[in-house]
This record gives C-alpha cells, sequence and structure tokens, in this order.
C-alpha cells in the first residue's frame, strides 16, 4: 500500500517537472468585462485580458446603406479602431477576420436588410490584442440582443524557440515567440471559427496549440457565463 | 445611420422646461455633470468621463525633424476622431463640419495658449525635435465633446513621460524606460474649455449642455481659460448676438468651472502618481467599479494542458497521411524547373484508357490497342514513376520538346524509344515523337 503511494506520488512528481517548463505560461491573465457602459450604443463591453483592453460598441439590427443592403439577410459591418494614428492596413485585416468569425456565429437571415455594425476601439495592447478585440466583440453583440446561434472566444498561443506553449502571451512573449496562433472557437462544440498564424510551427505543434485553446476556451466560456449571470441577478 | 431627428413636442418640452429654469437630469443651470478621470497601464494615456460623454486621449510622441522656419521647437499635434461607437450618425474617415471645428478649437486652445513649452522638446536644433501626438477618441457623445476633449487632452499631456535623451558632442542617445526615467513634459499652465448654450436668442443660459438641449440650442459660447483667470481662447456660434455684459458673466462663471476642474485634475494625477509609487495596481482594471452589476472579475487561470501532446498526437494519428509529394523539382535547364509531372497519376487507369479510348477512336489500331489496354495502362503509370513524361494526348505535345539535352534528355529518349518499343501506344503519338526528335 505504502509503495503504491510512494509510486503514485513518484509519477505525479515526475508530471509536474514534465509540464513544469510551461507550467508558468499556461495560464489565462486576470479577465474583467463591463457591459453596457456607454449609453448610444445597442450593446457595448469592454473588456480587459491582463493590461490589454478594447471598448466596443454594438448598433444594429439597423438602417442599412442601399448600396450595403443584402436582400437575406444582415449586412455585418467591424470596424476596428487603433489608439494612435489612422487605422492601416493591418486593423483591416483584423477587422476581416472579426467579421468572418462573427458571420459564422450571427444569425443574420432573421433580421434581412439591416446593418449590424461593430465598432471597437483599442485601449490599450499589451499581447493578445485580437483575442481581446473577439471577446469585446461577442460580449458587445451579447448585450445587443443580437441571435446567434453560439457565443464565440479568442485564444491566442504562442511558441517560444524552445517550443514552449504559452497561453495569452503578453506583448514580449508574443514579441520574443517564434509562433503566434490566434484561434476563435465557438461555444457549442468548442469547433474552430477561424485562425490565423504568424511564424513557423510543425503541425503537431498546431494540433497542441489547438488543443490548449479549446481548454483554454472553455475558462473564458465559464467567464462569459458567470458574468452574464450576475448581469441578469436580481440582486 | 442618420440621427433620430427631435420632434417638435420633445423641442418645445425641452425649452418649457429650460424657460422654467429645469433641467432634465435635475442639475441646476451653472451645473457641471460629474466628471471622472481614470488613466491606463502606459503614460499619457486617460479616459475621460463627463456626464455620459466619455472620451479617451493618448499621447505619444516620436524624433523627427523640425519645421524649417521653427529649427529650435517641437511639434505639437492634435487628432480628435468621432467614432461611430459615439453616435450612430458619425460616419468613419468623414471630416464633417462638426469634426473641423472642434479640431481647430482644440489646437487654439492648447497649441496657441503655449500650454506647453515647445523649445524643451528640441534634442538637437534644426535636426531633431520631438513630435508629441494627441489623439482623442471619442466613445460615447452624450453633449459637451470640446469640454471632455480639453480636459482628455491635459490630462494626458500632464500624464505624458516622454523618453529621456541624451546629446555628447554629435550622439544623441535614446534611453529607454528601464535604462532612465522618462521625463514629464514641461506645461506652463492648463487652459480648460467651458461650453455655455443659449436659448431663445439668449435669454436663457446653461452651463455644460448635454445632447438633448445641443439640439435645441441657439448659439454656443466656448471659453478657455486657465486657473490663473486667463483667458486662452473664446468662441461664439451659432449666430446670436451677445451683450457684453453677458460675455463677461460667462467668463467669470468659467474662472469658477475651471477652477474646480483643474483641482480635480491635480488631485486625479497626484492618486495614479502616487499608487504607481507605491507599487500598487492601476489601470482601467482597477477603476472598474466591482460593485456594479455590469461589471464582473476573474483572477488569472491556470490551464492544464498536460493532456494537450497526447490529444495532439491522437488527432495526428488518426488523421489520414498526407499523399507523399515529390518535393525534389526536376531542373531542366538552369532557370525553369518542373515540378509534378513525375508523380504517379492518381486518376487512376480508367481515366487513362478513356483518354486512349479517345485518341484512337477513329485510328484502325483500335482493335489491336483494346487488347494491350490493360497492359498499356500498367505500363504508362511504371513510366509515369519515373520522371519521363509520356504525354499521349498528342495536342500539345510540341510543347514538352527538350530543348537542351544535357545528360537527362539522353535517358528520357532511350526511356521513351524503350517504352514506345515495349509497347507501342499509338502509331500517332510514335510519329509525334519521332517528329519531334527530327527536330531535334
Amino acid at each position: 500500500m505504502e509503495g503504491a503511494m510512494q509510486n503514485e506520488a513518484k509519477i505525479r512528481a515526475e508530471s509536474k517537472t514534465e509540464s513544469g517548463p510551461r507550467g508558468p505560461g499556461c495560464s489565462l491573465r486576470h479577465f474583467a468585462c463591463e457591459q453596457n457602459l456607454l449609453s448610444r450604443p445597442d450593446g457595448s463591453a469592454s473588456f480587459l485580458q491582463g493590461d490589454t483592453s478594447v471598448l466596443a460598441g454594438v448598433y444594429g439590427p439597423a438602417e442599412v446603406k442601399v448600396s450595403k443592403e443584402i436582400f437575406n439577410k444582415a449586412t455585418l459591418e467591424v470596424i476596428l479602431r487603433p489608439k494612435t494614428g489612422l487605422p492601416g492596413v493591418a486593423e483591416k485585416s483584423r477587422e476581416r477576420l472579426i467579421r468572418n468569425t462573427c458571420e459564422a456565429v450571427v444569425l443574420g437571415a432573421l433580421h434581412p436588410r439591416t446593418s449590424i455594425t461593430v465598432v471597437l476601439q483599442v485601449v490599450s495592447d499589451a499581447g493578445s490584442l485580437l483575442a481581446c478585440c473577439l471577446n469585446a466583440a461577442c460580449m458587445a453583440l451579447v448585450d445587443a440582443g443580437v441571435p446567434m446561434r453560439a457565443l464565440f472566444c479568442g485564444v491566442t498561443c504562442a511558441l517560444d524557440s524552445g517550443g514552449t506553449l504559452m497561453l495569452d502571451p503578453t506583448a514580449k512573449q508574443e514579441k520574443e515567440a517564434r509562433a503566434v496562433l490566434t484561434f476563435a472557437l465557438d461555444s457549442v462544440e468548442r469547433k474552430l471559427l477561424m485562425s490565423t498564424t504568424k511564424g513557423l510551427y510543425s503541425d503537431a505543434e498546431l494540433q497542441q496549440c489547438l488543443a490548449a485553446a479549446q481548454t483554454a476556451s472553455q475558462h473564458v466560456f465559464r467567464f462569459y457565463r458567470e458574468s452574464l449571470q450576475r448581469r441578469y441577478s436580481k440582486s | 445611420m442618420k440621427e433620430t431627428p427631435l420632434s417638435n413636442c420633445e423641442r418645445r418640452f425641452l425649452l418649457r422646461a429650460i424657460e422654467e429654469k429645469k433641467r432634465l437630469d435635475g442639475r441646476q443651470t451653472y451645473d457641471y455633470r460629474n466628471i471622472k478621470i481614470t488613466f491606463g497601464t502606459d503614460y499619457g494615456c486617460c479616459i475621460v468621463e463627463l456626464g455620459k460623454t466619455r472620451v479617451l486621449g493618448q499621447v505619444s510622441c516620436e524624433l523627427v525633424s523640425p519645421k524649417l522656419n521653427r529649427a529650435t521647437e517641437g511639434i505639437l499635434f492634435f487628432n480628435l476622431e468621432l467614432s461611430q461607437m459615439a453616435a450612430p450618425a458619425f460616419e468613419p474617415g468623414r471630416q464633417s463640419d462638426l469634426l473641423v471645428k472642434l479640431n481647430r478649437l482644440l489646437e487654439r486652445c492648447l497649441r496657441n495658449s503655449k500650454c506647453i513649452d515647445t523649445e524643451s522638446l528640441c534634442v538637437v536644433a534644426g535636426e531633431k525635435v520631438w513630435q508629441i501626438r494627441v489623439d482623442l477618441h471619442l466613445l460615447n457623445h452624450d453633449g459637451n465633446i470640446i469640454d471632455a476633449a480639453s480636459i482628455a487632452a491635459i490630462v494626458a499631456l500632464c500624464h505624458f513621460r516622454r523618453p529621456d535623451v541624451s546629446v555628447q558632442g554629435d550622439e544623441v542617445t535614446l534611453y529607454t524606460p528601464e535604462e532612465r526615467d522618462p521625463v514629464p513634459l514641461s506645461i506652463h499652465h492648463m487652459p480648460i474649455c467651458v461650453s455655455f448654450a443659449f436659448f431663445q436668442q439668449g435669454t436663457y443660459l446653461l452651463v455644460d449642455p448635454n445632447e438633448r438641449e445641443e439640439r435645441v440650442m441657439d448659439g454656443l459660447l466656448v471659453i478657455a481659460m486657465n486657473k490663473h483667470r486667463e483667458i486662452c481662447t473664446i468662441q461664439s456660434s451659432g449666430g446670436i448676438m451677445l451683450l457684453k455684459d453677458q460675455v463677461l458673466r460667462c467668463s467669470k462663471i468659467a474662472g469658477v468651472k475651471v477652477m474646480e476642474i483643474t483641482e480635480l485634475i491635480q488631485k486625479a494625477l497626484e492618486n495614479d502618481q502616487k499608487v504607481r509609487k507605491e507599487g500598487g495596481k492601476f489601470g482601467f482594471a482597477e477603476s472598474i467599479a466591482n460593485q456594479r452589476i455590469t461589471a464582473f472579475k476573474m483572477e488569472k487561470a491556470p490551464i492544464d494542458t498536460s493532456d494537450v501532446e497526447e490529444k495532439a498526437e491522437e488527432i495526428i494519428s488518426e488523421a489520414e497521411p498526407p499523399s507523399e509529394v515529390v518535393s525534389k523539382p526536376v531542373l531542366w535547364t538552369p532557370g525553369t524547373a518542373q515540378i509534378g509531372e513525375g508523380i504517379e497519376n492518381s486518376w487512376g487507369d480508367l481515366e487513362d484508357s478513356e483518354k486512349e479510348d479517345d485518341d484512337e477512336g477513329g485510328s484502325d489500331e483500335a482493335i489491336i490497342l483494346d487488347s494491350i489496354k490493360m497492359d498499356t495502362g500498367v505500363g504508362i503509370s511504371n513510366i509515369g514513376s519515373q520522371d519521363a513524361p509520356i504525354v499521349l494526348s498528342d495536342s500539345e505535345e510540341e510543347e514538352m520538346i527538350i530543348l537542351e539535352p544535357d545528360k537527362n534528355p539522353k535517358k528520357i529518349r532511350t526511356q521513351t524509344i524503350s517504352a514506345t518499343q515495349e509497347k507501342a501506344p499509338s502509331k500517332k503519338s510514335v510519329k509525334k515523337r519521332r517528329k519531334k526528335r527530327a527536330t531535334n
């Protein structure tokens, strides 16, 4: 009996040393979210991941310009504004990624010939900006009451030169990383809605990052659930 | 999206209320809405809330060469943006009249009043000066944008720290925040805008109009003043005639308001500095009110990723192995390489034989070919696996001619010969090949 215990302890110690090097990297920074903080938009949310902060506002379903009207579904528009300077190519490409993600989950067919506008303002960038943008957009869409087939969240993984996996990297970690991968996952089946990557990685590493992102997404969705529960609680 | 118009009865109601010295939000005539100032984690970042109006300010700096006529002065740049988030009527990327007016007023208030010592921003005269850029984003529009923006701009400028620079001879060294503490800008005074709205041709006056009140006002007077009661800018718009007494009365009110706001700003700046010095928590995360029902926080969450590797392996082992791709390109001549063709045909034998049928449909040898068709198919795939392309169709065979026979072509030729001799797939293609050799 005692031997078995010892054995078990040994195994545990071993597994600890195995996961030791990537222990500190594999955690999500502290999250904070505030909904409905702006009076003009139909829905708004401010999402913080560590020091990264994004503010999102959603208008819609609302009147649409004739030139942008789609006869059988809502026109989804995403605007991302940088903190300094004018929006450039990087913002445009992120806008597109976010729009594609939103289009996959928003039930636009329920509101044909309308527009749904998501405006995102970067408040501070300290790494994992795209993931934070996605989370803010989702919370703002929820606040606006836009019908969606599932919620979505963004998770960023970074691989450093030693192959260590880090979740929710800071700006410094992102800079030093060999590869940075961002995934958008849906809440129902944890399926991949969007992925964008930068840098070099093997197919095994991609699958590892995806599996880690899926595990992390559970935490994010639990956070969504708890914050919404608090919001709609009576007290 | 268009702005929702204000209905006549709403307009009448608002004006009647103003006549009775009542405001919709319960304020008195000279009351300001609540002002809240919060700072971000990095220097020069703040959010100012004036009631529900919200402005994000961010200051950044850059080393640039100075303007030719001002060789020893740094450059100040202001940019107020009306984001669509603030109100649905604001269109992105459009310079509306309101935006131009606000930007100009802001420049007059802050740059032309010389509140920032631009000469201290000079590094090397005529070569390098600091350009200070103030970006202001309107996040929510509930009236009186200019007051909120001017407060945000001055607060961000006071909060900002630029990297330290040292000049030794010709060498300019820029220090990172780790090497040397960044230095604050030298600010002479803090001009703050105060807005007055006039109604009924100047009979009634309100301080800090909100969005509804702005819509029914006849004219607006903006006074920028510092705490020494010096007027920095004054602007009257909307086309109303004001009496001298009215302007004087407004300037007196502005003096009081500016004193209050300056005090508040200084308190906020001191608070932030104290927290930073003590190493406490700062940034926007700390400013979210915890008791609010719409806000929620989660502490740092560790995530168990020990099974990630196994999961990945599982997925990879389950997945179909990727098709073998010959990555070795065949180099025919310098500058031309070929990938593919040498790979085994994945379309299968059936297609090959069909193709042959098509090719040979009208020819006399159809019967003979039929008997050896199976053979041919195998033969083709065999040959195909080596890197000698044998194309049976006679359509564009000329393109396959190898123009520079070095080492490869010989081999290919022997192969083609052997292939044709062995199987003799079609007279036509053989003929073609002969022709090709002749051209060679």
